[in-house]
């Protein structure tokens, strides 16, 4: 049924534990070998980025139902400096600091849906849903 | 747990990554693995990855990283034991890892190793290269 966790993102070991929990949840939700480690792939980055650049913030799993059909959402948030240029940041291979540049671009897609929320000194709110 | 250990195996070097490594970790591996390959003379790395369920940007970046350091000290570096899973799923993050080559296992990629030991040898003549190889696969399994 409907369940939601919020754990904390501060450091690169939170995002270890993030990861545990993503791939618990899609494991709960009975996805497959392949989805879960696309959907725990793409948390990681986005969790990652949370820390890195949002300067700390939170991850919030869930399990959602949209017609019939189940899924995990997980929604990043920070209070950091936000995002300028949005279209710029998604884009492939660009990176403001020392990165790949394939984190944002990445996680979208490897999720179902993808949601960011940004502006500067508003900080930034990302969402991943996968279905099952 | 702080490090991952770096076993030595004849004239190669055997990293397995047995932890969901944090990126900090993961930094620590790249910069003991530099002193290992230079303190050793080793001339290949093997990262095993078999027990990683995922491989995102960072690790992938690190694993890039060893490569073209490894090379710049005269070693080749193979990552074995790639699940499934993981490949399909890098493909879609869109990592490529340029420079980086896998094998199946250890054992596939100690040949790969000595394969490429042997391809990479200047100067030799097709006959002295066999001699040459053979050399120093019989050197792997003793003390260098
Ligand atoms: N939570 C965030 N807060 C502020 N800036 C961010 C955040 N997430 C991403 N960014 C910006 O978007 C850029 C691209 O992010 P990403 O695609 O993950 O690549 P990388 O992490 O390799 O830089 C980052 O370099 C950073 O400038
Ligand atoms: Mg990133």
């Amino acid at each position: 049924m409907a369940w939601s966790e919020t754990l904390p993102l501060r450091s690169s070991e939170d995002v270890v534990t993030v990861r545990q929990r993503v791939r618990m949840a899609a494991d709960r939700e009975g996805f497959r070998l392949v989805d879960q480690t696309k959907i725990v792939t793409a948390a990681s980055e986005i969790a990652r980025n949370t820390v890195i650049y949002g300067g700390g913030g939170s991850a919030t799993i869930e399990g959602v139902e949209k017609n019939g059909r189940r899924g995990v959402r997980i929604t990043f948030e920070d209070n950091g400096p936000g995002i300028a240029d949005i279209e710029l940041a998604m884009k492939d291979g660009w990176t403001s600091g020392a990165g790949l540049g394939l984190g944002l671009s990445g996680a979208k897609r490897l999720s179902n849906e993808f949601e960011i929320v940004s502006a500067p000194g508003k900080g930034t709110r990302v969402t991943l849903t996968r279905w099952r | 747990m702080d490090k991952i250990p770096i076993l030595k195996l004849g004239e190669f070097l055997l990293v397995t990554v047995q932890v969901d490594m944090h990126d900090r970790l993961a930094m620590t591996l790249q910069d003991d693995l530099t002193e290992r390959i230079v303190a050793s003379h080793a001339r290949g790395v093997l990262i095993d990855i078999s027990a990683l369920d995922i491989v995102d940007s960072f690790i992938g970046r690190m694993l890039a990283n060893i490569a073209a350091m490894s090379a710049i000290l005269d070693a080749q570096t193979v990552v074995v034991g790639m699940r499934p899973a993981v490949a399909i799923t890098l493909v879609e993050l869109g990592l490529s890892l340029p420079g980086v080559r896998t094998a199946l296992n250890v054992e596939k990629g100690m040949e790969l190793l000595r394969a490429r030991m042997r391809e990479v040898e200047p100067g030799q003549t097709a006959e002295g290269q066999a001699a040459y190889g053979e050399g120093r696969v019989q050197q792997a399994d003793g003390v260098e």
